[in-house]
C-alpha cells in the first residue's frame, strides 16, 4: 500500500466498479462495470448526459455511496474500508449548494476548517490564501445569502480546497450557472494547476467545458464509451465539417457526388460536408462545384461530434429521454 | 507562488476525541451565532411563555386562590411549569432546524466531514440547550414578580436543570427530524409531539388526584421527570407549610414509592443520553 499512497501511485483508480439501486423489477443498474485510472495532478472531466451515471460514481469514490461491485481506490485508499482517511484527503463541490446563508464567507469556511482538524495556527492564513484566489477576499465578511450564484459557487471551490485535499471532486461546478460564470469558474480551475498540487475530478453535461480537461471520460448509460484526450476524441470523429450556402441546393448536392464522391446533407437551407481537412478542401470546393456559394464556414469535429459518434445520439436528446424513460433508453441502447 | 502551502504542510489529523470535540464546538457555535443574529426570534419566543405566567396563571390564579386559599400563589407554583414550556418549544425547535440544514444542503456539508455522527449532533443539541436556557434567563430574571427569591444557589440550580431539560429535548427534536425531508411537516410535527408533552409534564397543573389513566400517561412522559426536578427546587427556597406543598408540588409516585429527585434527575439524563442515541442511530441510517 506504501506505494500506491505515495506521489506515484494514481488518485484515482477504478476496476470493475458497478452499482445497482433497488432489487427485483425495479432494479437500476446506474453504472455497469467500469474501469479508469486519473493520474496524480491531472483534471480529469467526467462527461455525460444527465442520468448517465456521473453522479454515482463520483459518489462513490467520495465515500458516499457504497459499490455493489469491483473496486475504487482515491490515493491508493479503498473507498469502503478506508472511509474516514479519503474524507480528509478530497475536496468536495456538490452539485446543490452546501453553504450556510446566515454566515458569513469565512464563518463557513472557518467552520469547515474545524470540521476538518486543520491546524488552528495555520487556519487563518489559509482561509485568506483560499479566499483571496477565487476574488472573495474583500466580501468575506458579509453574509453568504447576500452572495450571487457565481460567488456562492467560488466559495465552495474555496472551501473545497481549505485543508489542502489531494484530489478535488467538482459535481457539475457549473450547473445553472450564465455563461460568464462558467467561464470564470473554469479559470479558477485552470489556476489550481499553478498553485496547487492538485488532482480535479470534475463531471459536466455541457461538452465546451469538456476541453479545460487533460483527459476525459465520456459515460453514457452507466458504462464508459470513450477515454482519451480531448483533442485524440475528436481525432477519433475525424471529419471536420464544411456547411456552405447555395444558389441551388440540390444542384451542389448532386455536383458533390460526382466530382468530390461526398454525400452532403440539407438541413434549413445549409448543406454541409464531412471531410478530413476542412480547411485545404474549400478552395477545391470553389474551383470545381459549379454551383453558386453564398458563404462557407469550416467547423473543426467537436466532443458533440465525439459523443454523437459514440452514443448515436447527441447529448441534447440523450437528455431528454433517459431521465424520464429509463426503460426506452435502455431498448434503445442495445 | 511561494506562499503556497503544500498539502503535506497542512496535513490533516487523523480521528481522535480532539478531532471530534472541535467538530462539535464548531457546531456548537453555528447555533450560538445564528442565535444572536435572530433578535426577533428571540423576542418573538418569549411572548408565549409570559402569555401563560402572567395571563393563564393570573386568571386560573383568582379562581383558586379565593377558594383555596393557602400561602401560595398560583403563578409561583406554575413559575416553573413556564420555564419548562418555554424549554420546550424552543429546543424542539433547535432540534428540528436541522430539517432547514437539509432543505439548504448544509447538513451535507457537516455529514460529509471525516468526523462522526454523533459529534455534529451532540454538538446541534448542545447548542439547542443553550440557546433554550439563554432564552429561560430572561424569565428567572422576573422570578420576584411571581414571589419566588433570588436566591443564587437556587438560580444556580435551575440553571443547569434547564439545560439538562432543553438537551433532552433538542435531543427528541433530533429523533423527529431524522425522517422529516420537508421542511413544512417539520413545525406541526413538533407541534403534535410537544403539545401533549407539556400538558401531561405537570407544568400547568399538580400531577396529584387525577385519574389513573393520565396518571399512567404522566409518569411515561420523559418530561415530567425534568419539571418535577425544578419544581421541588423552588419550594425548596419557598416559605410553605406541609400541606400547602403537598398539594402544589405532590411530587412523582410510582404505586407508593416516592420517586426521589435525585433519581428524577438521573433518569431525565438516561433519557438524554437514549435520545441522541437514537437520533444518530436514525440519521446514520437515511443520510
Amino acid at each position: 500500500m506504501d506505494t500506491t499512497t505515495g506521489p506515484s501511485g494514481p488518485a484515482v483508480s477504478v476496476r470493475g466498479l458497478v452499482k445497482r439501486y433497488g432489487s427485483g423489477e425495479k432494479q437500476v443498474e446506474a453504472v455497469r462495470g467500469i474501469d479508469l485510472e486519473v493520474a496524480r495532478g491531472e483534471t480529469f472531466g467526467f462527461l455525460g448526459p444527465n442520468g448517465a451515471g456521473k453522479s454515482t460514481t463520483i459518489n462513490i469514490l467520495c465515500t458516499l455511496v457504497e459499490p455493489t461491485a469491483g473496486d475504487a481506490e482515491v490515493v491508493g485508499l479503498d473507498v469502503v474500508r478506508d472511509r474516514a482517511a479519503v474524507r480528509r484527503r478530497i475536496g468536495l463541490v456538490f452539485q446543490d449548494p452546501t453553504l450556510d446563508g446566515p454566515m458569513s464567507g469565512e464563518q463557513n469556511l472557518r467552520f469547515h476548517q474545524e470540521l476538518y482538524g486543520v491546524d488552528r495556527r495555520r487556519a487563518p492564513g489559509r482561509r485568506e490564501e483560499v479566499l483571496r484566489m477565487v476574488g472573495l477576499w474583500e466580501r468575506r465578511a458579509d453574509e453568504v445569502r447576500t452572495y450571487s450564484g457565481g460567488m456562492r459557487r467560488r466559495l465552495e471551490i474555496a472551501r473545497g480546497l481549505l485543508h489542502s485535499p489531494q484530489v478535488l471532486f467538482l459535481d457539475e461546478p457549473t450547473i445553472g450557472l450564465d455563461p460568464q460564470t462558467r467561464g470564470s469558474i473554469w479559470d479558477y480551475v485552470a489556476e489550481l494547476h499553478h498553485t496547487e498540487e492538485i488532482t480535479v475530478f470534475v463531471t459536466t453535461h455541457y461538452m465546451d467545458e469538456a476541453e479545460h480537461c487533460d483527459r476525459i471520460a465520456i459515460m453514457n448509460e452507466g458504462r464508459i464509451v470513450a477515454l482519451d484526450t480531448p483533442d485524440a476524441l475528436k481525432a477519433q470523429v475525424g471529419a471536420d465539417r464544411v456547411t456552405i450556402t447555395t444558389d441551388d441546393d440540390e444542384a451542389a448536392l448532386r455536383a458533390l457526388r460526382t466530382e468530390f464522391g461526398l454525400e452532403g446533407a440539407v438541413r434549413e437551407g445549409v448543406v454541409s460536408i464531412a471531410v478530413p481537412d476542412g480547411a485545404g478542401f474549400v478552395p477545391r470546393l470553389f474551383d470545381r462545384l459549379g454551383v453558386g456559394i453564398r458563404s462557407v464556414t469550416v467547423t473543426r469535429p467537436s466532443l458533440d461530434d465525439v459523443f454523437l459518434a459514440h452514443t448515436g445520439t447527441t447529448i441534447r436528446d440523450a437528455e431528454t429521454g433517459p431521465s424520464m424513460h429509463p426503460m426506452a433508453m435502455r431498448m434503445r441502447g442495445r | 507562488m511561494t506562499t503556497t502551502l503544500t498539502p503535506e504542510s497542512l496535513h490533516i489529523p487523523e480521528s481522535s476525541l480532539a478531532t471530534e470535540a472541535r467538530a462539535a464546538v464548531v457546531v456548537w457555535q453555528r447555533e450560538m451565532i445564528r442565535f444572536v443574529k435572530d433578535r426577533s426570534r428571540i423576542l418573538s419566543s418569549l411572548a408565549q411563555p409570559l402569555l401563560f405566567l402572567f395571563v393563564l396563571g393570573s386568571g386560573l390564579g383568582s379562581l383558586l386562590n379565593s377558594s383555596a386559599g393557602g400561602s401560595v400563589q398560583f403563578t409561583t407554583f406554575l413559575f416553573p411549569g413556564v420555564m419548562a414550556i418555554s424549554v420546550l418549544f424552543t429546543a424542539a425547535f433547535a432540534g428540528i432546524s436541522i430539517v432547514w440544514d437539509r432543505e439548504f444542503g448544509f447538513l451535507r456539508e457537516m455529514l460529509v466531514a471525516p468526523v462522526s455522527t454523533a459529534s455534529i449532533l451532540v454538538g446541534k443539541a448542545l447548542g439547542g440547550a443553550s440557546v433554550a436556557t439563554l432564552q429561560c434567563l430572561v424569565l428567572l430574571a422576573l422570578a420576584g414578580l411571581v414571589g419566588v427569591p433570588y436566591d443564587p444557589l437556587m438560580l444556580l440550580g435551575m440553571i443547569g436543570l434547564i439545560f439538562l431539560m432543553a438537551f433532552m429535548i433538542t435531543a427528541l427534536g433530533l429523533v423527529l427530524a431524522a425522517r422529516v425531508r420537508q421542511v413544512q411537516t417539520a413545525m406541526p410535527l413538533v407541534q403534535l409531539v410537544i403539545t401533549p408533552l407539556m400538558f401531561l409534564s405537570g407544568a400547568l397543573f399538580p400531577l396529584s388526584g387525577l385519574p389513573t389513566w393520565l396518571t399512567v400517561l404522566t409518569h411515561v412522559n420523559p418530561m415530567t421527570y425534568a419539571v418535577e426536578p425544578l419544581r421541588s427546587l423552588v419550594f425548596d427556597h419557598l416559605d410553605v407549610d406541609a400541606a400547602t406543598r403537598a398539594r402544589f408540588d405532590p411530587g412523582i409516585v410510582w404505586g407508593t414509592w416516592v420517586v426521589p429527585v435525585g433519581v428524577q434527575i438521573l433518569m431525565t439524563i438516561g433519557f438524554c443520553v437514549l435520545l441522541l442515541a437514537l437520533a444518530v442511530w436514525r440519521f446514520r441510517r437515511t443520510e
